[in-house]
């Protein structure tokens, strides 16, 4: 890459500092419609950070999919289920949240230290192919990775079959104790809840 | 302060710090949407992880960018699944309360 160090640093804190206090107003924010917008904050970060990477193809990816396509897909459910509800408040939450957020930081703790104590065997950055990397991903795609590259293919189908048969409503012709056909009106009404809270 | 690129250890801790995030959120969460933004803050991680290496260990063969393009792939369909269940999910119970999909409690 041929920006000077200095403009790669200041990017760098910037997006980082972009990603984590995004992340942290994800998780921690009430309104979920404010956390979905910051993700798509933190979608973007990380596809700048990529940039910084050498990786225009990625970056343009995470762009396309996780902004364009996953946060939206958010915001829709989001836009499908909101619903103003009392939580019922949980007895023991305290101790949860102890014992979870104690749990992360020591994850995070022991992360940080691999991070910093490991020696990376770093390739050097002569050999580096720089920004011809979109040239080298389309050679891996059809050759060594090209298996994959196709089941990639079948799996989107499947996902995009499963989600259609997940979230249809049941539409039948005819009822089924008595066999009379149904009346089609009826079923875009409310209807009440099939499974009953057990508790 | 001569430094020839940025450290891959900021890399790192940036996506150590934005996993543990990911995993906080979906232990703490009780909306069944927060729980899928986390797993995919989580995949994020990952995927930062995965570049930062393909950049600064294998910058010639750059395999860990065809994973990373994978893992994208994998969460957006991941994405579709997961919020059609939980479609039918609320279509069913009325609530996105994780504290109330219990019928799998023993």
């Amino acid at each position: 890459m041929s920006i000077a160090i200095t403009t790669q640093i200041i990017c760098f804190t910037i997006l980082s500092l972009v990603i984590i206090v995004g992340a942290l107003g994800v998780v921690l924010l009430e309104s979920i419609v404010y956390s979905a917008f910051l993700l798509g904050g933190v979608f973007m970060s990380v596809a700048g950070l990529y940039l910084l990477l050498n990786a225009s193809f990625v970056a343009a990816a995470q762009v396309l999919v996780y902004v364009g396509a996953v946060n939206v897909l958010i915001i829709f459910a989001i836009m499908l289920v909101n619903k103003k509800e009392d939580l019922k408040p949980i007895i023991d939450i305290k101790s949860r949240r102890i014992i979870s957020t104690s749990i992360c930081l020591t994850l995070l703790s022991l992360l940080i230290r691999v991070d910093l104590t490991n020696v990376w065997s770093l390739s050097s950055p002569q050999k580096s192919i720089g920004e011809e990397s979109t040239i080298r991903i389309g050679e891996h795609l059809f050759s060594d990775y090209l298996l994959p590259f196709e089941v990639a293919s079948v799996l989107l189908l499947m996902a995009m079959i499963g989600a259609i048969v997940l979230a249809r409503r049941d539409v039948m012709s005819k009822d089924i104790s008595t066999g009379l056909p149904v009346d089609q009106e009826l079923i875009e009404k409310s209807s009440e809840p099939l499974l009953t809270n057990k508790n | 302060m001569s430094l020839e690129s940025i450290p891959i250890q900021a890399f790192l801790i940036v996506s150590s710090a934005l996993f543990c995030i990911g995993i906080w959120g979906l232990l703490n969460s009780r909306n069944a949407v927060r729980v899928l933004m986390s797993i995919e803050l989580m995949l994020n991680a990952v995927n930062i992880n995965l570049m930062t290496f393909s950049s600064y260990v294998d910058n010639n063969l750059i395999q860990g960018q065809v994973f990373t393009i994978f893992v994208i792939t994998v969460a957006a369909a991941e994405a579709a699944v997961g919020l059609a269940i939980l479609l039918s999910l609320y279509r069913n119970r009325v609530t996105v309360d994780m504290e109330s999909f219990n019928l799998l409690k023993w």
